[in-house]
């Protein structure tokens, strides 16, 4: 097990580093470069630009600003904001913990009605619900999640007026109500293509386990049916949902930046929105960086946790 | 040179083969009645967007600058106008083309990077395989949206160039697929024939083992459109994307939060467009995955 764990977590570091070489490629073999904020204005004399770049050292060969440019990530320096000068950590850090709270009540809310949803198609499988709910999770899966979002502010909030519009609490009352009103919204729509995906795992986990040998013994020795789903299938059919929900965590990044935009949620989506269209290169390379780790994390522990929660796979020594 | 021999006279008249149209794998797609409806849906959409615009009595770009606002079936405007006084049925059409060609293109610049990349990994595994997928991992860390928008910002934004962005973005799932096929398909007796024979690498590669591998690559094909259609949509709803005055379903709704509540039919049109178009592709690349791959009948 230990073996298994240092060796996944190398992986994941090696992984990380070339990660960070493309994000760095990318962002610095662009047209323009980390200089077309400064070069966007038009007032600027070449000297002027020149002399820029000389201070910030975007002068100096590719690879020299690459090594220099990780060492500082690695000591926790990630730069500060073209736009208020503020360290770009900080920044991040103001503003994950509404994105986090988002993704997180929206996969708690994705887990209960996708697993419900798919534990009752994998019962009656074929029956009209079951059709039904494999359209729609088809269906749910193409939606583009900005318009579901419009829709659903259209509906709840224009219309029937039970929901706000936007924004994380109202101006002036910070209450934890007030909080879980403006939740509701933006959780729904980030939890649309969660369902999705649940259900339809959930739905062929289930299937594989309920013929099993063990199903079919319990079954043989007279336990009540709803013991054998609750206890015996249930339980054994959520593990594999363990490695969906990590390998899950790029998806749900990008719906939350566009649920955050559509609901103007001051979470990292829109700040990355917003660095974007100020060119502040900073900013939106460390997002960029800060992403790629969340979703390496939850690979990472999606495999753990596997490893952990079934004994055939820890016991095997991968 | 004995063996088998090479024809026989006394060979049994075969059946005539099953035509093109009655062929199993087309038989269990058309049992497939959503994948039916999903191929049918995009026949019209893309011959309604070629042919309508023609048909309609306003161009996408005639300004109507009385009927502001109007709402659909209310007039002369079917699907009504957006803020500048713009048919909408107009615009949705000529959209329509951008969208689905950026779709189309998008998927077959994609297509062709991650067969070639999938290919050269899963044959030459070793180092070699080894670092190609070590990048396609390192790629895939990057959530999608937020890989488009830091390069589409950097870029002049232009159709060739969101698709071409697209197709950079949306890959690696192919390259998967295809590797984990060509890396099993290698060790089959065909290809192991075409080895001793004296076959080149590169003819092995393209002329064994990909066509064998032609059913997978189709079915990522279809869901690769549905998926640059919706990534399209995303980017330009957020501005980084088709830029006006060119229409593209995305960018149709990119003001229409702004009139959410004088004229929803702006943002719901293009929406239901889009969701439509997405929706038929994945109803056909399932229906595809049934019918070209029987072992998953059932599932």
């Amino acid at each position: 097990m230990i073996a298994f764990l240092l060796r996944r977590l190398g992986q994941s570091l090696l992984l990380l580093l070339i990660v960070s070489v493309i994000g760095f490629a990318i962002l610095h073999l662009a047209p323009g470069g980390p200089m077309s904020q400064f070069a966007a204005g038009g007032d600027m004399t070449q000297a002027d630009l020149d002399r820029i770049a000389e201070q910030l050292g975007l002068n100096r060969p590719l690879p020299v600003q690459y090594v220099e440019w990780l060492w500082r990530m690695l000591s926790g320096d990630w730069g500060v904001s073209y736009r208020d000068q503020q360290p770009v950590l900080h920044i991040i850090a103001s503003h994950i913990g509404a994105t986090l709270e988002l993704m997180l009540t929206s996969t708690l809310l994705a887990m209960l009605i996708g697993a419900w949803v798919g534990i009752l198609g994998a019962i009656r499988r074929y029956s009209l619900f079951d059709s039904l709910a494999t359209v729609g999770a088809m269906i749910a899966l193409s939606i583009p999640t900005f318009w579901f979002g419009l829709v659903v502010i259209y509906v709840f909030s224009v219309g029937l007026g039970w929901l706000p519009s936007g924004n994380r609490y109202t101006m002036g009352d910070g209450s934890f109500l007030n909080q879980v009103h403006h939740l509701i919204g933006p959780c729904i729509v980030l939890a649309l293509v969660s369902t999705a995906v649940w259900s339809r795992y959930m739905r062929s986990s289930m299937l594989e386990v309920v013929n099993q040998d063990y199903i079919r013994t319990a079954r043989a020795k007279g336990v009540p049916e709803r013991q054998i789903l609750m206890r015996h299938a249930l339980r054994n059919a959520l593990l594999p949902m363990i490695t969906i929900t990590g390998l899950h965590v790029p998806t749900l990044l990008s719906g939350a930046l566009v649920t955050e935009t559509v609901f103007t949620w001051p979470g990292m989506g829109r700040l990355f929105l917003d660095s974007i269209s100020y060119r502040d290169y900073p900013v939106v390379m460390g997002i960029l960086m800060f992403t790629a780790v969340l979703v390496l994390m939850g690979s990472l522990l999606a495999d753990l946790l596997y490893g952990v929660a079934d004994p055939r796979i820890s016991r095997s020594g991968r | 040179m004995s063996g088998v021999p090479f024809t026989s006279t006394a060979e049994p008249a075969l059946p005539p083969a099953p035509g093109f149209w009655n062929s199993p794998g087309l038989r269990r797609f058309r049992r497939h009645r959503l994948a039916v409806f999903g191929a049918a849906t995009i026949v019209f959409l893309t011959l309604a967007c070629i042919v309508g615009p023609w048909l309609l009595p306003y161009t996408d770009t005639f300004i109507d600058i009385r009927n502001r606002f109007a709402p659909p079936f209310s007039g002369p405007h079917v699907l009504g106008t957006d803020p500048l006084g713009r048919d909408i049925l107009a615009r949705l059409l000529m959209a329509g083309r951008i969208s689905l060609a950026v779709g189309f293109s998008a998927m077959a610049i994609a297509m062709a990077i991650g067969i070639v990349v999938g290919m050269v990994a899963g044959f030459y595994e070793g180092a070699l395989g080894a670092a190609l997928m070590r990048f396609v991992d390192a790629m895939l860390c990057f959530p999608s949206i937020f890989l488009l928008l830091a390069i589409s910002a950097l870029i002049s934004p232009s159709v060739p160039s969101i698709i071409l962005l697209i197709a950079m973005t949306s890959w690696m799932e192919v390259a998967r697929v295809v590797e984990a096929q060509i890396r099993s398909l290698k060790t089959r007796e065909f290809a192991q024939a075409a080895v001793s024979f004296g076959a080149s690498n590169r003819r092995i590669m393209i002329r064994e083992l990909l066509p064998n591998a032609i059913a997978p690559i189709v079915v990522a094909a279809t869901l690769n459109v549905a998926h640059a259609i919706l990534a399209e949509s995303y980017i330009s709803f957020l501005g980084f994307g088709i830029q006006p005055p060119t229409p593209s379903w995305g960018n149709m709704l990119e003001s229409a939060q702004s009139y959410l509540t004088s004229a929803p039919w702006l943002a719901i049109i293009p929406g239901a467009a889009i969701t439509l178009a997405v929706t038929s592709f994945n109803f056909i690349g399932d229906g595809l995955r049934d019918a070209l791959d029987p072992r998953m009948e059932g599932q």
